[in-house]
């Protein structure tokens, strides 16, 4: 890539952006900025295999959730650092991802939907279970503690554990980001749009559906384990009731309105299903889900491109009126 | 032996809420080809509706009519208002349309009739446990009304000429218009329809489990897996699925995974179904043209 003047300017306008908050927020407004980028990061997830891939699923929540038991798993049980339990989450999801790709290559789009539903609505009573009871904690959950800054950085940086966990999420899902704009701008990126707009093409002109298919799932579900991972450290707590199916539908929401099939949008996305519940709760217990419904349903009906799609309409309009 | 004759009764009385759910499916399949994922939700206010009829001081009988008919008014209102318009769309324009619609519809329940878990009547109290204490007279009398209704709907499609003009409708919409059929008025009705149904599922399951917003989400995946068990285009399929599901489920929890992993259940037989025999037990095989 060519990097222009310009560009080089927006990247770094982005970096300062992404960055300014660390002394600009107080704590609490801090946190729900990372948890905003881990929805984000955990929707560019479910964006890679449903917008990219048309393999529809709603129970990404279940990605989700096992990245974050295993991350609580090897900290609070094992006492790993919360770096080296990064990995082993992304494998771990990686690996299950590629597990639940093989049967739904059998299903098309609507009983994917359904099969995936159905897991995210079973998630909980899983975790719960006894014969997982030593290690997930049951009910109780487990209990986890952010972690502190080290003393190299603090003696340059005076940064607290809150801020250093922002800086955090925010180095690892930058990483994600670039990597998946990488792959989907790339050969297999086409390739994935291809199968999903028409798989007899695609597999006429060589390529391997089923091995796209797994593979699109299997790097979904990385991606999305990783921000489980990430979250459950920024919460320091993970329950099987935070992970019930409703978390599921958060993402695929967050998805249709920041854009399906785009990776800006996922940001969007992310920063939407944040923000908008809080509003919406001090109205009635009941008005988040009333109004994330109707939001759903209004973008379907006039933006079906999502946020990201209003902003590329903006912007094609404003370049040509200059030339 | 006797314990075990009780799972299985038990069994066979879930399983005829599951079956009258799993109708409601099969009938929006029949008329649309797609399955509604708000179908539990649109159910539960159904019941809560009928709470509300009861509770003014109608008469059961009267109550359960006029939820009858205004979960067909419902259910034709749905489709008009808010799947017509996406009617070409994508699938995952549908499938978001469908869980808009479940967050609306039951979060609007919960709002509305609150969130505390109620009573519900049944119109089949105070008999005594009949057929040497196996049933009880409301298992009795929910299985005999899934019955009633599924017999009612296979009359309805084999015998009248409303019912042959909707399987036409759905079968080929394109044909079914040149020969005069309002293809658009049989969406709407199979809609209808299929809310009724599933309103009928509500009233039946409330006494059982107690009437609370989120009531129907386990049956609707238990409905699923029966409709998907029987076979999704085949009404009386489904209505054996659902029978089959309770059975399953029931001795599955007693003597294979204990309770706590009941919705597992659910999940394993959809998945084993729709990979091993996708067409169901009773299904048509489809073959599609590439």
């Amino acid at each position: 890539m060519s990097l222009s003047p310009a560009r080089f300017l927006l990247v770094l306008l982005g970096l300062a952006a992404a960055l300014a908050p660390l002394w600009v927020l107080e704590s609490f407004h801090l946190f729900q900025l990372t948890m905003a980028v881990i929805m984000a990061l955990a929707v560019l997830g479910l964006n890679i295999v449903t917008g990219y891939n048309g393999q529809i699923s709603l129970g990404h929540g279940a990605f989700f959730a096992i990245g974050a038991y295993v991350t609580s798993i090897l900290m609070a049980q094992a006492d790993w650092s919360f770096y080296a339990t990064l990995p082993f989450a992304a494998a771990i999801c990686g690996m299950v991802g590629y597990a639940v790709g093989l049967p739904a290559l059998r299903l098309g789009g609507l009983y994917l939907a359904l099969v995936t539903f159905s897991l995210a609505v079973a998630v909980p009573q899983l975790l719960k279970h006894k014969a997982l009871e030593a290690w997930t904690g049951g009910v109780q959950g487990l209990f986890l503690m952010k972690p502190d800054p080290p003393r190299w950085l603090t003696s340059v940086l005076p940064l607290n554990a809150d801020q250093y966990m922002y800086l955090n999420v925010l180095i690892v899902s930058g990483i994600c980001f670039l990597l998946a704009w990488n792959l989907i701008r790339g050969r297999i990126g086409r390739a994935l749009m291809a199968t999903r707009d028409h798989p007899t093409a695609a597999e006429a002109m060589g390529m391997d559906i089923a091995a796209l298919k797994t593979g699109a799932f299997a790097v979904s579900a990385m991606i999305t384990g990783i921000a489980g991972a990430l979250s459950a450290v920024a919460v320091e707590f993970v329950a099987p009731d935070s992970f019930t199916f409703l978390l599921s539908i958060t993402f695929f929401v967050g998805m249709v309105v920041g854009g399906v099939a785009s990776i800006l949008g996922s940001l969007f996305g992310g920063l939407f299903v944040l923000f908008v519940p809080n509003i919406a709760e001090s109205i009635s217990r009941a008005a988040p889900g009333v109004i994330y419904g109707m939001i759903l349903i209004i973008f379907l009906f006039v933006l079906p491109e999502g946020f990201a799609g209003l902003v590329r309409r903006i912007l094609t309009r404003l370049t040509s009126r200059r030339n | 032996m006797e314990a075990f004759l009780l799972q299985l009764t038990a069994g066979i009385a879930t399983g005829g809420i599951y079956a009258s759910v799993a109708l409601a499916i099969v009938m929006i399949y029949q008329a649309t080809h797609h399955v509604n994922f708000a179908q539990g939700e649109m159910a539960t206010l159904s019941t809560f509706i009928a709470l509300t009829m009861i509770q003014a001081g109608l008469p059961y009988w009267m109550a359960f009519a006029g939820t009858l008919v205004v979960s067909f008014v419902m259910g034709a209102l749905v489709e008009r208002l808010i799947m017509r318009p996406v009617q070409h769309a994508p699938i995952l324009t549908h499938v978001g349309v469908y869980i808009g619609m479940l967050l609306i519809i039951g979060n609007l329940t919960g709002w509305v009739f609150g969130y505390t878990i109620q009573m519900f009547p049944s119109p089949f109290e105070g008999g005594r446990p009949m057929l040497g204490g196996l049933f009880s007279a409301h298992q009795l009398g929910s299985v005999a009304v899934t019955l009633a209704v599924l017999i009612l709907v296979y009359l309805f499609f084999t015998k009248t000429s409303l019912g042959l003009a909707m399987r036409a409708a759905a079968y080929n919409p394109r044909s079914a218009r040149l020969v005069g059929i309002r293809v658009d008025v049989m969406l709407a009705l199979g809609w209808g329809l299929a809310a009724a149904i599933g309103s009928v599922a509500g009233m039946m399951v409330a006494p059982i489990v107690f009437l609370d917003p989120n009531m129907m989400l386990g049956i609707l995946l238990y409905a699923f897996a029966g409709a998907l068990l029987g076979g999704i285009d085949n009404p009386p399929g489904a209505v054996m699925g659902g029978f089959l599901v309770g059975i399953l489920e029931n001795l599955a929890g007693a003597y294979i995974v204990g309770t706590d992993l009941k919705l597992t259940v659910a999940l394993v037989i959809i998945i084993g179904v729709l990979v091993l025999k996708p067409s169901g037990l009773f299904g048509r095989v489809v073959f599609t043209r590439v």
